[in-house]
């Protein structure tokens, strides 16, 4: 393979038409669609004494308006999409309520109209008449099962889990020393800047099902609906066109205006639309982060981590839709880039009264991250050593790989980091830090972290030449901004020997490629783009075979470049790859493109029907990546903060980051992930929280009061690279989506704690928060 | 997040906005938009009717006068902010109306139609106390000039009545020694705690249901802020003696 | 009402903001709705040559004013406007969601600091929310366009 274009800085192919403002989001698809408003519930917790309808009926302008008993699927239970052995008490929302409603936001009525105007005018009118009940809003609240989410689930608990390395009590024991900490991390939302929305057309006349929708995984959502609907997956298509960010909660089986949408669609006879607004984005959409950790661990004089044994607790909220995958990444992922020789730990999933969680970039492990790090600050203040030291002695060496934690994966699988050299990436980072800046109240945070990324089990691609010269590609997943059509171009220009700028991609169109899980959990690169190099592979040797019967050679002394089959050490003898393509017909009425160079040659003869039992015409092929293993990206960021002693306004005066993602793809596009991720991470340290109160009422669903950085809070920051390819893939890649986020709560608690001289178990932290913990302290 | 339905009218003149406040009932004035259109679109507010005044030709003077600057009712945030005679006679006005929220906002946001909202924790209220200025009312009874200190009443109330149109405020030349400063999450953001300084003149704004007159040896006697998500009493209170000791530091 | 020179006839209902009648009566959907309160800045047009949020004006507000949406900086085939050029070479957007409203702010800003300083870049993009660039290249490409609106 060369390597033109992978690793170099090319520039997107997908800008043009999102800068020109004709991308095409879901919401922009219009035909004449009928537009719809979801009635949800203003109580965290009540059931349902009656819903009258007749006064929001009247209203002119009204077509539909639908109620649980109305739905064929009403009283089926959503399905679970990661189901989990230890999930004992695994529990999902129906589409829309009847009986009990167990948070704020959850559905309960669907109103299809001439416009949104008169949906939100007649939901104005729906009566609903609850009887509220006792709520349970924080995992403590939870844990001390005052009151049941779920009157069929005991204690609140919807899963537990206990995992052991080694034997940590034993080893506590012979500990020199041990160290209590209970570390606190509130709940967060993704917020991507387009809420969700699903546009959905029935045709009688071709009996097809075709919905747009802002998925993370378009594939699913066929496969879902077309089960509920009782069609063949091949009567329906989904297609992810341009979303506007994901971020993780974009994924879901199914959100209920997924089903509502395209029931309407087909019951009606007319496009349906449902786009959310801002509002009720902030509760119908899955949130997450919410965990109470009480961890002890035990360490040596010199600062070494012997047993660290984690207890905690995660806010599921009111259903487990997503199964567990959320505190199974915290509990695999609190050791990170350190060893710890005895590690054990338990989670249960507890129910609350708030919206679901699932993952949101990061997954469980900027909270793991937190724990560690905070755990070794501890153990650093303990000795009186400086923390950089206590995290290299115990970081894992970097001849230690592959290197196994001794806990599951997300995956099913065990733990097991391919590659890495976290020693080089904290020294990387401290150089890169520099020394301290003059003045007070200022503090240096650092952390290194590991991240599971690239999970299987599959995706696929199709690539194909056109008789043009020109090749598509597509891929079952689809991009919510990170880039798929040009990295996966890259990968497949290279295969092909073509210019990137003459490789076409599409992802998230079922009607394209049928056959794929998502975009989640920093898999994409890694995945699809695998899968990319799997197929264009396939389609050089299936043009390297064709082009050896043109021009007479043997198809091993062919290469594919300048978009030519030539011959090695002869590059004049070869032919155009669009002649390759029109060959690659044998049965072809071939004109335009590569027809008349095709002409050029003739294939020599061979016996036999032109396409042999076993070919298949075209220049193309479909090719699939699966794994078993996850790739193992890690990197170390470091920061100095000034915190205003008085105001408690934080100032960040420098921020590094020293990431390895193996190789890079798309420098540009990698440096956008990190510089994204990090300030998703600072927002999360110290601007957003979603403040529920007693009531289990969302106190800040806005963005007036729901605090996402502008420019004005975000500073610049400094990134540099380390290659550890893996070798778990042909192109040595990891993931790179999560990595951003993962340490930034850790950097600014240990640079805060410092600044401030105030401990700081907590995320995320506030000017309020500060002040009240230094006017607690003294 | 789309607006109840409303009656819509754009008087062509003042005596017509007049008629429509007297005569109409639970009608709101829309100049900017920038803080009633989000309570639209939230359904918070739901009037009968909205009176747009953007169509009344001749009311988007900045003007000198009595000794300070006149804004009248459809002048914009950001042409006050832009404007040498603000910066030359009212300079205290300049600083305060870069302080309110962004310039996108500011390019439509009046400056009267601040006042007339009320927001307690607004940094225009607050400089129009502080300097002492007042609001001209219009209605069909005739004009009335309302001083600061008897417009601002609690939470977003003010004594305009229902059937009164604010057409322009005044702010006195601010000779004497100014500043201004807030404490806010982000940038742009409604001030957590806020304090301007006209002279001796201490008031403060988000700490109280109006912004307020204090004494700058001891800001938060008989002051008791309420509390939120970002800021609680105690906070506040802290935050007025630190603006407050900056403000008058030096 | 004028949309990017295009003359339009009167807005049917007086309670329709700005930003659905541009999308969904005028089908220029590059104005993109993100918040509905004022905050996020996805949905900012030129009104009579300023930045300004479609979501917090009547469409009927609009009747006599030019109104210029992203559609109308570079024509199909045309060109990318500098400021658009600029975000591109730059990795100014990701998902590209709050592109447009970015790049007509920008335009604004430039024509009130065609030369700004970092501070007056960071203060003219901080009314506008973006989730995926962490402003780092959106800053990048404020200075690049200033310089290519230069040349």
């Amino acid at each position: 393979m060369t390597t033109r274009w992978f690793g170099a800085p090319v520039q997107r192919v997908e800008d043009d038409r999102l800068l020109r403002g004709r991308g095409q989001f879901t919401d922009d698809i219009d035909e004449g669609a009928l537009e719809s408003f979801i009635v949800r519930s203003p109580f965290a917790h009540a059931r349902i004494k009656s819903i009258d309808v007749t006064a929001a009926q009247s209203v002119p302008g009204v077509v539909a308006l639908y109620l649980a008993a109305d739905l064929p699927f009403g009283s089926t239970d959503l399905p679970i999409l990661i189901p989990h052995p230890n999930l004992t008490h695994g529990r999902t929302q129906r589409c829309l309520a009847s009986d009990v409603v167990r948070y704020v936001g959850e559905a309960v009525a669907f109103v299809v109209a001439d416009n949104r105007y008169i949906a939100e005018d007649a939901a104005d009118l729906v009566e609903v008449e609850y009887e509220p009940l006792p709520v349970v809003i924080t995992p403590e609240a939870a844990a001390a099962a005052e009151h049941l989410v779920h009157d069929d689930v005991p204690g609140n608990v919807a899963a537990e889990m206990l995992q052991e390395r080694g034997n940590v009590q034993e080893a506590l024991a012979r500990s020199s020393h041990r160290k209590r900490l209970r570390l606190r991390f509130e709940r967060g939302a993704a917020s991507p800047m387009e809420a969700r929305a699903v546009w959905a057309r029935w045709s009688e006349a071709e009996h097809r099902l075709t919905v747009y929708d802002s998925t993370q995984s378009p594939t699913s959502i066929r496969g879902g609906l077309a089960v509920l609907f009782g069609l063949p997956e091949s009567d329906v298509d989904v297609i992810a066109p341009d979303v506007g960010g994901g971020f993780g909660p974009k994924i879901m089986l199914f959100y209920p205006d997924e089903l509502l949408v395209p029931f309407a669609a087909m019951r009606l006879g007319r496009p349906v639309k449902w786009t959310e607004d801002r509002q009720e984005h902030f509760t119908a959409v899955n949130q997450e982060r919410g965990q109470v950790h009480e961890v002890e661990v035990g360490f040596d004089g010199e600062g070494r981590v012997l047993a660290l044994n984690d207890d905690f607790v995660h806010d599921a909220g009111a259903y487990t839709p997503y199964g567990i995958i959320l505190p199974i990444i915290t509990a695999a992922q609190v050791p990170g880039p350190y060893s710890v020789p005895n590690y054990r730990v338990r989670f249960r999933d507890m129910y609350t009264n708030a919206t679901p969680t699932s993952p949101y970039r990061g997954a469980g492990r900027p909270h793991a991250c937190f724990v560690m790090e905070r755990t070794l600050d501890a153990i650093a203040a303990e000795l009186g050593l400086d923390r950089v030291e206590v995290r290299r002695r115990n970081l894992i060496a970097a001849d230690q790989f592959p290197y196994e934690v001794g806990v599951a994966w997300q995956d099913g699988n065990r733990v097991v980091y391919d590659s890495g050299n976290y020693p080089a990436l904290v020294d990387r980072a401290v150089e890169m830090l520099g020394p301290r800046p003059a003045g007070d109240h200022i503090g240096m945070g650092l952390s290194p972290y590991v991240e599971g990324t690239g999970v299987g089990p599959y995706e696929g691609a199709h690539v194909q030449v056109l008789v043009s010269g020109k090749v598509v590609a597509a891929t079952g997943i689809p991009s919510q901004g990170q880039a798929h059509a040009t990295v996966w171009a890259q990968i497949v220009a290279d295969a092909l020997g073509v210019d990137v700028a003459d490789v076409e991609v599409t992802s998230g169109d079922t009607r394209k490629f049928q056959w794929g899980v998502g975009t989640f959990a920093s898999r994409g690169a890694v995945m699809a783009g695998n899968a990319m190099a799997v197929a264009a592979g396939m389609v050089a040797e299936k043009a390297k075979h064709i082009a050896a019967d043109l021009l007479e050679a043997n198809p091993a002394d062919l290469e594919l470049a300048g978009g030519r089959v030539r011959v090695k050490g002869s590059p004049e003898r070869g032919v155009p790859l669009a002649a390759v393509a029109v060959h690659a017909n044998p049965m072809r009425y071939a004109f335009g493109g590569g027809t008349e160079a095709a002409t050029q040659f003739t294939p020599r003869p061979r016996p036999g029907p032109p396409l042999a039992v076993g070919e298949q015409p075209g220049l193309e092929a479909t090719g699939y990546y699966s794994t078993t293993g996850s790739t193992w990206a890690a990197g170390c960021h470091a920061a100095y903060v000034r915190v205003d002693p008085k105001t408690f306004r934080l100032e960040i005066l420098k921020y590094v980051v020293v990431h390895d993602c193996g190789r890079l793809i798309n420098p540009l596009v990698v440096q956008g992930q990190i510089e994204g991720g990090v300030a998703q991470g600072i927002g999360g340290a110290f601007y957003e929280r979603l403040a529920y109160d007693a009531d289990g009422q969302l106190r800040n669903a806005s963005f007036m009061e729901f605090l996402m950085p502008y420019a004005t809070e975000i500073p610049a920051i400094e990134i540099d690279h380390i290659e550890t390819p893996s070798p778990l893939n042909p192109l040595g890649i990891k993931g790179a989506g999560e990595a951003g986020v993962i340490p930034v709560g850790a950097v600014i608690a240990s640079a805060v704690e410092e600044a401030l001289g105030v401990p700081i178990n907590e995320m995320p932290l506030s000017p309020l928060k500060l002040y009240e913990l230094v006017t607690t302290r003294s | 997040m789309k607006p109840a339905p409303f009656e819509y009218h754009a008087p062509r003149s003042i005596e017509q906005a007049c008629e429509m406040l007297g005569s109409l009932e639970d009608a709101k004035v829309l100049a900017g938009g920038q803080s009633l259109l989000p309570l639209l679109n939230f359904r918070l507010a739901r009037p009968a009717h909205l009176v747009d005044i953007n169509r009344i030709p001749n009311l988007d003077l900045i003007y000198e006068r009595d000794g300070g600057v006149a804004v009248q009712a459809l002048v914009r945030q950001a042409e006050v902010e832009d404007s040498n005679l603000v910066a030359r006679v009212c300079p205290l006005l300049s600083l305060g109306v870069r302080l309110v929220a962004h310039r996108v906002i500011r390019n439509r946001g009046t400056v009267c139609g601040t006042l007339a909202h009320a927001d307690p924790a607004s940094e225009l209220p607050a400089v129009l106390l502080a300097l002492r200025g007042h609001v001209v009312a219009r209605s069909t009874r005739g004009s009335r000039i309302i001083p600061a200190s008897g417009f601002f009443t609690s939470v977003m109330q003010t004594t305009l009545a229902p059937d009164e149109l604010m057409v322009e405020a005044w702010f006195p030349a601010s000779t004497g020694r100014y500043a201004i400063a807030e404490e806010s999450r982000r940038h742009g953001d409604f001030a957590l705690a806020g304090a301007v300084r006209y002279g001796d003149r201490l008031v403060l704004f988000g700490v109280a249901p109006t912004p307020v007159l204090a004494d700058p040896k001891d800001p938060i006697r008989d002051l008791r802020p309420s509390g939120d998500l970002e800021a609680t009493p105690e906070f506040r209170l802290h935050l007025v003696q630190v603006l407050t000791e900056r403000l008058f530091a030096a | 009402m004028r949309v990017n020179g295009v003359a339009h006839p009167p807005v049917g209902d007086s309670r329709r903001l700005l930003s659905d009648h541009l999308r969904h009566d005028l089908g220029l959907t590059g104005t993109h709705v993100g918040c509905e309160h004022g905050v996020c800045g996805c949905c900012t047009v030129l009104f009579d040559g300023a930045p300004v949020r479609s979501c917090l004006m009547l469409a009927v507000q609009a009747e006599g004013h030019e109104v210029t949406t992203i559609e109308g900086l570079a024509a199909p085939g045309e060109p990318l406007h500098p400021v658009q050029q600029a975000f591109h070479e730059c990795h100014g957007l990701q998902c590209g969601f709050c592109t447009p409203g970015f790049v007509m702010s920008v335009v604004g800003l430039l024509r009130e600091h065609p030369n700004p300083t970092p501070e007056q870049v960071n203060e003219g993009i901080s009314g506008n929310l973006c989730r995926c660039t962490g402003y780092a290249s959106i800053r990048r490409a404020v200075l690049r366009a200033a310089e290519l609106s230069q040349k």
